[in-house]
Parts: structure tokens; C-alpha cells; sequence
């Protein structure tokens, strides 16, 4: 594996830089960096954000500096190793028909598949958070099969509704809350990945691991009401592996 | 006990304070003030920490009711002055701390000299803090007043329900808001997505900031930059600052309510000690870039820093403003007149 870059920000972040293209083993590296770093209790970092293929090191100039920094994670990176870290797996219901899926037809056809086999295979294998950004709480997942390599809509859609399931690029998404998008959407959740009043706004985070699972329209509707009432909470378990 | 009665929400003002910078990690824009050296001393100016939430104006402010007992406030960001209707219509200078009783109404001349201005309370708003900030984020609808900018109507609650009883302060020259010269850039993280020649072009054009400037980000106009290796990334982190280059070749500044992440090359990033210069600028200023290294940009916010804390130490006592002293009504006035004309 290629050694990081690291890129300069300003004078407030410094991005380290592990690859350019989306692979889930350079991912794996920049959320393991991440995990280290914050457990080194460096001095001056206000926040560190993995994302796809680099890390983003955000550093109050008053408190410490990029040379500092940059030898703080170089001596990190000495120590890397494979060994595969815990993470959260969640099991998230999603209802992949009629309105909660406008686009799942067109989808099966630009993957030359049939809408069945689109679901099954979306849900097929849990899926690792790789970054989140966009907005809060909004996870980027990952990786699909190749057969979801496919583009981001022509035109982006004003309004997304909230708690939609999308796909591009291999990867898939859940727009936490109503706002522009020009993803494919091929399924819609009853659960909220980020509600402010609730004491943990926000139910994901980078590295956790999600499975989609396909529920009828149904069920999608009683869970919804369940989770309305404050009386659902999607299951999940620490992975140690 | 309340607050204030906003009569006139204005232009969309909002609640902000430093914002919320240590979770991006999950999604969350940092937002915050986009002056923060100027809500510093506001908030000097009526006695509270730095980084307390004030309310956020461009061009129009609020006009608000005092329905508590007293509140201490201080305008700042800008010259424009304090408007006071009580028994009478007075005007008071910006940058000077004023008690003000129930029912008397305070509001802002247009401010047209700065992008952003700051209406700093004492004590500060009885408002719920979200991912430990005050600031309103209004696209993912945290923070502030529910979530949103100020409407007519609203009861904005403070956290006193009187000013404490010591003399008023103010700061004789706020020559900050003169700063002027290049707006000082780091190159990176994606300088190799841009050609040398439009590298160049960038230090060399002069850029009108575009009507379309707003708490996310300030679109420039001016001459197209060329992209040397395409308009897309895989999408990484974004700073404040950060300038970012989409297809079209038009520099777009990120400023305090940017995405945590993006997928356009970023050519540069504004130093964080021109930040605040930066969210004082207005759609139809001109500026210029000038290139710093990273060591240098450290260097000027420390030296900014001194500045400010310089600033900060050299407040002095104010002429109080008495509505009901009739008898020194006049003198007063025309004291605080006097003063005004001085700045």
C-alpha cells in the first residue's frame, strides 16, 4: 500500500491522504488512523473527520500547529497494522416498493436486472460507513456490488424526501433529512438517522456497519408509527471480530 | 420573565455563537458567526465570555421590544448606529453598551458599510443548546431560536430578566473593521487539479463577490478558472475557508455553514486570520488573493490574536444613556453626539 500524503488546509486542518479513488481497505486505513489519533490525545485538534480515502484534521492554529501534527500522525502511521477494529452492526428495516421507491425501476433497468434481485442484492451483505458529511447524521455506505457502478441522476431532485435509501457509484445513502439530492432512490426507511431531540441525535457513525433489511410496505408503516410514538429502536450489536 | 418581542425580524437574523466545530466527525456543519472578532467584543462590551450568542443581521436589522425589567446590549460589526424608541427617538453609537428598560424599542440604521453585524445581550438567550452551541444551523433546522431565523412576533428569552447595575463600556476605535489588502490564501488541498496558468490567474484577478453570498458560501465573479485534471473528487473534508472550484470555473469561498465534506477540487483556503474580514464583506466588494504558506498563515492568526486581546484591554467607560433623567436628557445626548462624531 502507497505511503499517506498529507495536504495542506489553511491553518486550521490538514488532510491526510491514503488514495484517491473509493476502496473500502484505504477507507478501512483512514478510520483507523482516525481512531488512533484520538486516542493519542494530541495536542490542539478540535475534530478529526474520516472520509472516503483521506482524513481531515481539523487544529486550533493557537494551540498547536501543522508541523506538530504532521509528526504526531507520522509517528502513528509507523504502527499501523491490519487487525480489524469492533464496530457497531445495525439491522435497518426499509421498504423497497411503490412510493417508497421512485426510482427502483429505472435502476433495474440500467442494471439490466430485475427489481427483485436489485433489493436482494442492495440487502445483501451489510454495508460499512465509510464517511459522513453532506449533512447531519447522513451516512456515505459501501461497497456495492459493481453492478451498481452506475451515475448520479442528470438532473438532481429539488427535494428528496426525508429517510430515502439511495445509490450511485457503487455506494448507497440515506438522506437524514428533506433537501436537494441527485442520488437514485430505491427504497425509504421508518427510521430516523437524526432526530434533534433525541438524546443521540445522530444513530450512526463512521465505521459502524449496516443491513438493510427489506420489509413490506406494510410493516414499513407500523414501524414508522412505532418510531413517531418514541417506541422503536433499531436493533444492534457490537461486533468484536 | 422574557426577553425580547421582535417587531421587525429585518433580513433573517439568527442566533449564532462559535458554533459547533467538533462534529463534523458525524455530519454536523460547524456554522457559528461569521465575524467572530467582532462578536468577541460585543460580548466584551456587555460583560459576557467571547464566544456567547448574539444575533447575527446583514443589511436590515431587527427591531425588538424589551419585555423584561432591563438588558444590557451592545451593537458591533458595524458603524451604523443603535436606534432607541422610548419617550423619545435616540440614536446611539455602535461599538458602546446600553441599558435599556421594558418597553422601549431598540433597532439598527441600515447597515451598509458590513456584511454582518452583531446585537450582543448580556447574559445571553435562555435557549437550548444543540451539539453544545447556541448557533442556528436553519438547513437541518438546530440551534438558535427553533431552529430558524428570527420572525416578526417571536419572544426571544434572555437569561436576565435585569442588566446588573455598573457603568457602560465602549471601544473608542474599532479600526478592524478597516483592514483592507489581498485576502491571504494557502494553496492545496487540490492545487494539482489546476493548471499553472489558472494558479497564476487566481493570485492575479480581482473577484466581485456575487449577489449569491450567504452563511454557507461567497460565489465570486470574475474571469474562469481552468481545471486541470476534471471537476471531480472523491468527496473529502472541508474547512472554513476553503475555496472551492466547481465545472463552471467560478471560486466559491466556504464560509461558517459549509458541508462537512464535498466532492469539487479546492484550489486554496482562506487564512483563518482574514476569516472574519471575509464574513464583513458584502455582495459587490472586490477582492484579491495573495498567496502565504502554512507557517505564515499560523503566524498571522497568532499576531491577530495579540490584536485582539489588545483590543479587548482597551475598553473604556461610557456615558450612560438615561431615558428617564429627564433633567440630563439633553447634555447627555448631545454628549454621546460628540463621541460619535469622534469615531
Amino acid at each position: 500500500m502507497s505511503e499517506p500524503v498529507f495536504l495542506p488546509a489553511g491553518d486550521t486542518a490538514l488532510v491526510v491522504q491514503f488514495g484517491e479513488a473509493v476502496d473500502a481497505a484505504v477507507n478501512r486505513r483512514v478510520r483507523h488512523l482516525a481512531a488512533k489519533l484520538r486516542e493519542s490525545g494530541a495536542k490542539g485538534i478540535v475534530d478529526i473527520v474520516p472520509t472516503i480515502r483521506s482524513l481531515m484534521v481539523h487544529y486550533d492554529p493557537l494551540e498547536t500547529g501543522s508541523a506538530a501534527l504532521r509528526a504526531a500522525i507520522s509517528e502513528l502511521l509507523h504502527h499501523e497494522h491490519d487487525e480489524e477494529d469492533a464496530y457497531r452492526l445495525w439491522t435497518i428495516p426499509v421498504c423497497y416498493e411503490g412510493r417508497c421507491a421512485p426510482d427502483l425501476e429505472n435502476v433495474a433497468r440500467e442494471m439490466k436486472l430485475d427489481t427483485g434481485e436489485v433489493v436482494r442484492r442492495h440487502a445483501a451483505e451489510p454495508l460499512e460507513v465509510f464517511m459522513m458529511g453532506f449533512l447531519p447524521g447522513f451516512p456515505y455506505l459501501g461497497l456495492l456490488p459493481e453492478e451498481f457502478d452506475i451515475p448520479r441522476l442528470f438532473e438532481p431532485r429539488v427535494k428528496v424526501p426525508a429517510r430515502s435509501i439511495s445509490v450511485a457509484v457503487r455506494q448507497t445513502t440515506v438522506y437524514t433529512v428533506e433537501c436537494p439530492g441527485g442520488w437514485h432512490l430505491i427504497g425509504q426507511t421508518p427510521v430516523e438517522f437524526f432526530e434533534p431531540e433525541r438524546s443521540e441525535p445522530i444513530l450512526v457513525a463512521a465505521g459502524d456497519r449496516i443491513r438493510f433489511e427489506p420489509v413490506p410496505l406494510r410493516e414499513y408503516e407500523s414501524i414508522r408509527k412505532a418510531v413517531e410514538a418514541d417506541d422503536y429502536k433499531p436493533a444492534s450489536e457490537e461486533i468484536v471480530p | 420573565m422574557n426577553g425580547f418581542r421582535v417587531i421587525q425580524a429585518g433580513f433573517a437574523p439568527t442566533l449564532q455563537d462559535f458554533g459547533r466545530p467538533a462534529f463534523q466527525n458525524r455530519g454536523v456543519p460547524v456554522s457559528g458567526a461569521l465575524d467572530p472578532v467582532s462578536l468577541r467584543i460585543g460580548n466584551a462590551l456587555v460583560g459576557n465570555d467571547g464566544g456567547m450568542a448574539a444575533i447575527e443581521f446583514r443589511l436590515v436589522g431587527p427591531t425588538l421590544e424589551v419585555t423584561v425589567e432591563s438588558v444590557r446590549v451592545a451593537l458591533t460589526g458595524t458603524r451604523a448606529e443603535l436606534i432607541v424608541e422610548a419617550s423619545e427617538r435616540v440614536t446611539l453609537p455602535s461599538y458602546q453598551s446600553v441599558t435599556l428598560r421594558r418597553g422601549q424599542r431598540l433597532s439598527v440604521a441600515p447597515v451598509s458599510d458590513s456584511g454582518v453585524a452583531y446585537l450582543c445581550v448580556e447574559g445571553g438567550f435562555d435557549l437550548p443548546a444543540v451539539f453544545d452551541s447556541l448557533s442556528t444551523y436553519g438547513r437541518s433546522r438546530i440551534g438558535g431560536f427553533h431552529g430558524r431565523a428570527l420572525k416578526d412576533g417571536d419572544e426571544l428569552p434572555l437569561r436576565l430578566s435585569e442588566a446588573e447595575e455598573r457603568g457602560e463600556l465602549r471601544l473608542e476605535r474599532p479600526a478592524y473593521l478597516e483592514e483592507t489588502g489581498p485576502v491571504r490564501v494557502v494553496l492545496g488541498p487540490q492545487r494539482d487539479y489546476f493548471s499553472e496558468a489558472s494558479t497564476a490567474a487566481f493570485f492575479e484577478t480581482e473577484y466581485k463577490i456575487s449577489r449569491e453570498a450567504d452563511r454557507m458560501g461567497m460565489r465570486l465573479e470574475g474571469p474562469a478558472l481552468e481545471h486541470a485534471r476534471g471537476y471531480n473528487i472523491t468527496s473529502d473534508g472541508i474547512v472554513t475557508g476553503a475555496v472551492q472550484v466547481p465545472g463552471n470555473g467560478m471560486p466559491i469561498i466556504l464560509l461558517a455553514d459549509h458541508q462537512t465534506t464535498g466532492g469539487y477540487p479546492k484550489i486554496g483556503t482562506v487564512i483563518s486570520a482574514d476569516i472574519p474580514r471575509l464574513g464583513r464583506m458584502k455582495p459587490g466588494d472586490r477582492l484579491s488573493f495573495r498567496e502565504i504558506d502554512v507557517e505564515g498563515a499560523e503566524g498571522a492568526r497568532r499576531e491577530q490574536e495579540k490584536a485582539i486581546q489588545k483590543l479587548l484591554a482597551s475598553l473604556t467607560p461610557a456615558a450612560a444613556w438615561l431615558d428617564e433623567a429627564a433633567l440630563y436628557r439633553e447634555n447627555l445626548i448631545s454628549g454621546v453626539v460628540q463621541d460619535s462624531d469622534a469615531l
